[in-house]
This record gives C-alpha cells, sequence and structure tokens, in this order.
C-alpha cells in the first residue's frame, strides 16, 4: 500500500540471472518507481525500439510481440540499470548502444557489477554511465537515481537540454598551468605584475618543498 | 509455546545467526524490502537462491569431476554463488566462494575441490539455519502473531 505519486518514474532493468532480477525490481519498487525487467540488452533494445545492427532490414520481420512494438511508444523510460556482466551484449555494449542513439542518449544509464574493477568503472562512467554500482544494490544507493530521472523530466517538460559541466578536469589542471607559466616567467626574468596572491602563493610552495618538480621545457630555476 | 515466547525464540535464534557469522547485514537489507505488500518476500527470494544454488553445485561437482576440468565453465559458477550469497546476506558462503575463485585462477584441481567441499558445507548450513527460521515465522504467524522487527544492537 504505497503511496502512488502522479508522475512515477520508470526504470527498465536488464540482468540475465533471475536472482538478481527480483532484487534489483523490488529494490526499485521500494523506491516508488515502476519497474520492466528484462534478461537481457538485445530484448532492452527490442523494448526501445532499437534494432540490433545484425537484424535483418525486413520491415515485416518481427520478432516481437505486440507489447513490445508499442512499449517505447506507450511507456516513457526515465533510467535504464544494467548488469554489466551479462551473456552476448554486456551491460557495456548496451550503454554505448544507447548512448549513440539519437533517441534514447539522454536515458540516464546506470551500470551494476558484483565485481570492484576500477578500469571497468571509469570505462562505463566515460562511456556515459550515470552511476556504477557494486552488487549487492542496496535501498541507499537508489536514492541517488531521482536526480537523473529528475533531469530527463525536466528536460521533456522545458524542452530545454539540461546539460552539466563537470569542471573538476578544468580544475585540476590549471594549477599546473600556473606553476608552468610562473617558471617560464622566472626564466626570461620578466615580473609579471597581475600576478595573483593565488599564483605566487602557488609558486613559493613549489619552490620551498624542495621536492621533485615535474620538469617542463627542461625548465630549471634556482632562488 | 506461548506467543511471547515464539517471537522471543525467533529473534534470539536470528541474532544468533548474525553472531555466528552466517549471515550479515545484507540480509537485513533484504528485510527492508519485505512489507505489507510484499510479506513473503525474503523467503521467496531466498527460495530462489536455494533453487539456483542447488543447480549449481550439482554442476560444479560434474565439472569437477572431468578428466580434464574446464576452468572457463567452473569460474563463472562460482562467480554466481558468491554473487546471490553475497546479495542474500550468507556471508560465509560467499567468503568460502571467493577463496575458491583464487584456486580456480591457479586451475588448481585439488584446491577447487577442497573448496567446493566448503562452500557445500556453508551452504548446508545457512540452508539449514534459515529453514528453521522460516519454521519459526510460521508458526508466529499460525498463531496470530506478527513477525517482530529485527533489532540489532551489535
Amino acid at each position: 500500500m504505497g503511496v502512488v505519486t502522479e508522475s512515477q518514474f520508470h526504470v527498465l532493468a536488464v540482468d540475465d540471472s533471475l536472482f538478481d532480477r527480483k532484487m534489483i525490481e523490488r529494490l526499485l519498487q521500494k523506491s516508488s518507481c515502476q519497474v520492466t525487467t528484462v534478461d537481457s540488452g538485445s530484448k532492452a533494445l527490442e523494448l526501445l525500439g532499437l534494432r540490433e545492427s545484425n537484424e535483418s532490414d525486413d520491415p515485416n520481420a518481427t520478432s516481437t510481440s505486440p507489447f513490445v512494438c508499442n512499449f517505447a511508444q506507450e511507456v516513457e523510460i526515465n533510467l535504464i540499470i544494467t548488469d554489466y556482466c551479462m551473456p552476448g551484449m554486456t551491460g557495456y555494449d548496451l550503454l554505448k548502444r544507447v548512448k549513440e542513439s539519437a533517441a534514447f542518449r539522454s536515458i540516464p544509464v546506470v551500470i551494476m557489477s558484483s565485481e570492484n574493477v576500477p578500469a571497468r568503472i571509469s570505462r562505463c562512467l566515460e562511456e556515459g554511465a550515470e552511476e556504477f554500482f557494486l552488487k549487492p544494490v542496496k535501498l541507499a544507493d537508489l536514492t541517488k537515481l531521482k536526480p537523473h530521472m529528475m533531469k530527463t523530466k525536466l528536460k521533456k517538460e522545458s524542452e530545454k537540454p539540461a546539460e552539466e559541466v563537470k569542471p573538476e578536469i578544468e580544475e585540476e589542471e590549471s594549477p599546473v598551468i600556473e606553476i608552468l607559466t610562473l617558471h617560464q616567467e622566472l626564466e626570461s626574468e620578466q615580473q609579471e605584475p597581475m600576478l595573483s596572491n593565488n599564483k605566487r602563493k602557488a609558486m613559493e610552495e613549489a619552490i620551498s618543498t624542495g621536492r621533485s618538480r615535474p620538469k617542463y621545457n627542461d625548465i630549471t630555476t634556482s632562488v | 509455546m506461548e506467543l511471547v515466547q515464539m517471537q522471543k525464540s525467533l529473534q534470539d535464534y536470528t541474532k544468533s545467526l548474525f553472531l555466528d557469522g552466517v549471515l550479515d547485514s545484507q540480509f537485513l537489507q533484504l528485510q527492508q524490502l519485505q512489507d505489507e505488500s510484499n510479506p513473503d518476500f525474503v523467503s521467496q527470494v531466498v527460495t530462489l537462491f536455494f533453487q539456483d544454488s542447488d543447480r549449481i553445485l550439482n554442476d560444479l561437482s560434474l565439472s569437477l569431476d572431468q578428466q580434464v576440468v574446464d576452468f572457463k565453465k567452473v569460474d563463472p559458477h562460482v562467480h554466481q554463488l558468491k554473487g546471490s550469497s553475497s546479495s542474500i546476506g550468507a556471508q560465509r558462503v560467499k567468503n568460502a566462494c571467493v577463496v575458491f575463485r583464487n584456486f580456480c585462477e591457479q586451475q588448481n584441481v585439488e584446491g577447487c575441490h577442497r573448496c567446493l567441499q566448503q562452500v557445500k558445507k556453508e551452504y548446508y548450513l545457512v540452508k539449514n539455519r534459515l529453514e528453521t527460521l522460516f519454521k519459526l515465522e510460521q508458526q508466529i504467524v499460525a498463531s496470530g502473531g506478527m513477525i517482530p522487527a529485527m533489532e540489532l544492537g551489535f
């Protein structure tokens, strides 16, 4: 007897294990989501209306039931959550196919895996996965999904692309660039009156710690 | 036996499973997923686990009895069992699977045989304990009582 919200989120869950499907289905239901589960990536693509690349081009060839054919038109999917390790099409393959499709790339995709492989995790995130959950997935993990699903709903309603720019990479690079600039300035013995306090501090720290500094263009400084 | 006594027995029994390390906190996660709309979720999922595991252990016995052991077949089975036991909270089964996978990686047939025995031992233990737990619950429900919520203070 849960509370039924007007606009419920609908999640497509993909896992080849019946046991895991039952678990994720219950977890999602408990988080007030509507759930459709499928046991393979190709079934997921079928439901979305995306064909497999090796299927025949015969438009009359349908291996799908009427339910499946109408699914994509009648159901708005707010999130796809998929297992990574599946026979045939892996969760990563499915992620790629979804992100390559103009119609569905805006659907957030979450990958689940029982194995903690950092290279696997970063590969999935780089390919556009919103989250990577380690199994067993917990109820608390699913609270992370709401913001991602909200984005698609708001997007559809406002018809404005809501893009999140992640500034982390830029922030990491700029101090390095600053130090480089300062070293070059020292080399050419130019006084830079526009040095901000931050840059000066960074320069002082780099010189005074005495640790081995990264060498840029064979710059060596003696202070 | 009085209802209150039965409820206390159930709580003590459940607690002992955690203290013995037979179950871990993931089992509590399962219980959180059970409610009025899904009153049998835990037993349904555990039953699925038993069915899956019986099958996997059978397959593993067969695979390891082959003249030439195909580790490409053995490892995925152990991986699956590790996953489902982890999801249930069957801690000792999961840990035994971790050791098992190491021996698979080393392609150590002897080691794998020993691991299989260990996994079976832990599996039958948790199966037995959970079946007892469900019986206790059924007795309480049959007497018109409620299953007390688990409160673990440790």
